[in-house]
């Protein structure tokens, strides 16, 4: 596909001699929702993880296939490097205790050092929050810590610090397993706005949501893709078995 | 029920004790006892001033000295290198460590930290005792590193992998997380380590009486010889009679409150981080 | 940037290289340790100096038995006067975990833990020597049990903790009595943890010395009698250590390496109990 923001290319994962990933192709364009769909331990966490390569964090793991983010080989690159372009959102809210919503929201920045003025800062800051709707709630204690903040406030802090390094893709690991149906549907609501501006790899096992917010989705099966489409056109016909017995609730 | 009564009892039993057979120096010296710094048998003046001063020079410099390497194992052990062949053989020699007698730690002192001190103060030209203050405080830093080493890799291991997991996904370095996210959130219990540590400092006794070189003089230099209020008691303890055994005691019951205190304050801070840490589990 | 980056990754490396240095280098005091006592150690030992008394300086040979004998007297005195307070005190502490008495209990087995040996030492002076009238063998297991005590609470309470309550629940519902269900169910299944707990703590006041220093004392000769002082290993090379004389020097080594085989020992006894005796629920 051109023009794709993330390109997967007969990417397989393997821990240990368990092969989680078998030959996945996929494609994403740009300023999308996509969406990773599949019953538990199918694989699909391990896909996104290895987008930003988190999968290396753990022992034992190994690769094969390649991916490109924009174009460029995500496996020759640094890590670290890499990761800056890639920001992540986990299964539950996990801002970093120790520092102020401030200072969470510019983590990014503090943790690799790169510095900028403080006016520049306070900019980051507030088009982030902005961005992940949450400057209006917190705009007054922006100096205290967020662990007082509700768990979907703390989720949404955690989207605003992933948005404030400018990631050319948004990885989203089951962002609402871990909150309550209102602010589920506030981060939903938020990830359409986002769409505008920025790429977005979600993982659910939410049917539901995957209809709500993604334009494409995959479904993935024993770490196999079976079908990657238009979710629309998934939901509605779809083209291999598994998928519409999975879409009908007769397993995961 | 009985038996527990007799614990608490025990404790409440030793504190008394101390106090009680105290009480002749308390009402002869009072506090001055600790800004007093002739210790005079002969003309039963006391104060216990050489042996705080020399306590504490003792005990902070051997926490100076054994933080980088402490903190080093923590990390070794708590980050760096969870499981394999070198976190058991690091992990198992630190208990090794541990488990050596003290009193071996002073024979082996004598025998290789004194001759190597004496080398260093014949070079920086100040009078080559071999035993004082810095031989003890050497010693007593082998001695503490397992006790933070193993406290501060439990903390350590206690920091929520989602916290790292979010700072690498935000592109920091190992080193990066280690120090703006794991040190942070590691630090009240990395400190509570030190903590108990300084208490061990404070109270170890044997391989201290045997590197300091038992002078009851305030000290003047790092490289002096000096006494501890343990190493006091160790040395003049078995002798003493009257007023001596009295103050003897007297700091005995000094050093019983202060290791105590530490204790309590260590103990807590590092059991509420643990119930801290399993409520985010759950 | 791409020198930020390289910058960023080399700080990495060399934070990582200094913290394997500077692990590995507090290893040195062990190995060093271990290569003295073995060195200096391992050539006196022979079977004269494990089997006879001390003699008078000036005097060839001469061995450690009087210490030996005496360390593994105290060891026992110290059991007997520990082991059935602490079991007692642990399961108290395990079957009331909440509650006034259990937090007071807990406090002072932190404070006990952390009193300085010397501190102790004072305390079984006053409380056995001076009414005495002389140092002796009791007093010094006495001071060695009040040391032994927190470790044993301690782990006993934490293994009882472990057991199921459905266990104990079994037991009662057969009509058991509370005090058969704790003797009979619980202790035995926890029987390995707290046998841990006792190795750990014996190999904690093997060696211990400075509560020996006014207590136990010291004592050239044999001597059963516990009203009367006796000698121990850590004693003795304290004794030899301090003298003027190389011979005895070299004796304090031959000791220190029975007292580090003795305490390593207790310790991996200590570890494989725990391993091989656990019971699983």
């Amino acid at each position: 596909m051109e023009n794709s923001v993330l390109t997967v290319d007969t990417f397989s994962a393997f821990f240990g001699d368990h092969q989680v990933l078998k030959d996945v192709n996929l494609s994403v364009p740009k300023n999308v929702v996509a969406a990773l769909m599949g019953p538990s331990g199918c694989g699909k966490t391990t896909l996104i993880r290895c987008v930003n390569r988190m999968h290396e964090l753990l022992p034992d793991t190994k690769v094969a296939g390649k991916m490109f983010l924009n174009e460029k080989d995500i496996y020759t690159m640094e890590p670290i490097v890499l990761r800056r372009k890639v920001g992540m959102v986990f299964q539950k809210p996990n801002p970093f205790p120790t520092m102020s919503i401030y200072d969470n929201v510019i983590a990014g920045y503090k943790l690799n050092g790169i510095r900028h003025s403080r006016e520049d800062f306070n900019n980051i800051v507030e088009q982030s929050l902005r961005s992940a709707a949450l400057w209006d709630e917190v705009k007054d204690f922006l100096h205290r810590k967020g662990t007082f903040l509700s768990g979907g406030q703390q989720q949404r802090l955690c989207i605003a610090r992933a948005l404030a390094m400018n990631p050319e893709i948004l990885l989203l690991d089951e962002p609402t397993s871990a909150l309550d149906p209102k602010s589920t549907s506030q981060i939903e609501e938020l990830f359409v706005e986002l769409k505008k501006n920025v790429t977005m790899l979600l993982v659910t096992h939410n049917i539901g949501q995957a209809a709500r917010v993604s334009d494409f989705t995959a479904f993935i099966y024993i770490g196999e893709l079976i079908e990657y489409g238009p979710t629309e056109k998934m939901f509605t016909v779809p083209k291999d078995k598994r998928t519409e017995e999975y879409l009908t609730g007769k397993f995961g | 029920m009985i038996s527990a009564v007799f614990i608490a009892g025990l404790l409440f039993a030793i504190a008394l004790t101390l106090f009680i057979q105290a009480i002749p120096a308390i009402k002869t010296f009072g506090f001055g006892f600790f800004v007093s710094k002739t210790w005079n048998t002969a003309a039963e003046q006391f104060g216990a001033l050489p042996f705080l001063v020399g306590t504490l020079l003792t005990s902070f410099l051997a926490l100076i000295i054994s933080i980088p390497f402490s903190i080093s194992i923590s990390i070794f052990l708590g980050e760096y290198f969870k499981e394999g062949a070198a976190s058991t053989f690091l992990r198992s020699a630190v208990e090794v460590l541990a488990g050596i007698p003290s009193v071996i730690y002073g024979l082996w002192g004598l025998f290789l930290l004194m001759p190597m001190v004496r080398i260093i103060e014949t070079k920086l030209g100040v009078p080559p005792h071999g035993v004082g203050i810095f031989t003890s405080a050497l010693i007593l830093a082998i001695m503490v590193i397992p006790f933070s080493a193993s406290i501060g890799r439990e903390v350590i291991t206690l920091v929520p992998s989602d916290l790292k997991e979010a700072a690498y996904s935000l592109g920091a370095t190992r080193f990066e997380v280690l120090k703006n996210i794991i040190i942070p959130y590691a630090r009240s219990g990395i400190i509570a380590g030190i903590l108990l540590a300084l208490g061990r400092a404070i109270g170890e006794t044997m391989a201290v009486t045997m590197l300091i070189g038992n002078s009851n003089f305030l000290p003047t230099s790092i490289f002096s010889p000096a006494n501890t209020m343990a190493s006091v008691i160790a040395n003049e303890f078995a002798e003493a009679t009257g007023l001596v055994s009295s103050s003897l005691i007297y700091i005995a019951l000094v050093l019983f409150l202060v290791t105590m205190l530490v204790n309590i304050i260590g103990n807590y801070v590092i059991q509420k981080i643990s119930i801290e840490a399993s409520k985010e589990v759950t | 940037m791409k020198d930020h980056v390289r910058a960023r990754l080399i700080k990495n490396y060399i934070f990582k290289g200094l913290v394997m240095l500077f692990a590995f280098i507090s290893l040195l005091p062990l190995l060093l340790i271990l290569y003295y006592i073995t060195k200096n150690g391992i050539s006196v030992i022979n079977w004269d100096f494990l089997t006879q008394l001390p003699r008078p300086i000036g005097e060839a040979g001469g061995g450690v038995f009087n210490a030996i004998m005496g360390t593994i007297m105290l060891i026992v005195l110290s059991c007997v006067f520990s082991i059935p307070f602490g079991i007692a005190a642990g399961i108290y502490l395990a079957e009331n975990r909440e509650g006034k008495l259990s937090n007071i209990v807990r406090l002072c087995v932190v404070v006990l833990q952390g009193t300085p040996s010397i501190v102790i030492g004072i305390i079984a002076y006053a409380w056995i020597v001076a009414p005495l009238r002389t140092f002796s063998a009791l007093s010094g297991g006495i001071a060695l049990s009040i040391m032994m005590l927190p470790v044993i609470i301690k782990t006993t309470e934490e293994t009882l903790k472990l057991i199921p309550y459905h266990l104990k629940e079994a037991s009662l519902a057969l009509g058991v009595p509370y005090y058969k269900t704790i003797l009979k169910v619980v202790l035995p299944s926890g029987l390995n943890g707290i046998l841990t707990g006792i190795l750990l703590s014996v190999a904690r006041i093997t060696g211990e010395t400075a509560p020996l220093l006014f207590t136990a004392f010291g004592n050239q000769f044999m001597n059963w009698n516990i009203f009367k002082p006796i000698d121990s290993l850590p004693y003795r090379i304290f004794y030899y250590a301090m003298s003027p004389y190389p011979e005895w020097h070299t004796f304090a080594w031959g000791a220190s390496f029975i007292l580090v085989v003795l305490t390593l020992a207790f310790n991996l006894i200590a570890r494989g109990v725990s391993i091989k005796w656990k019971i699983q629920f």
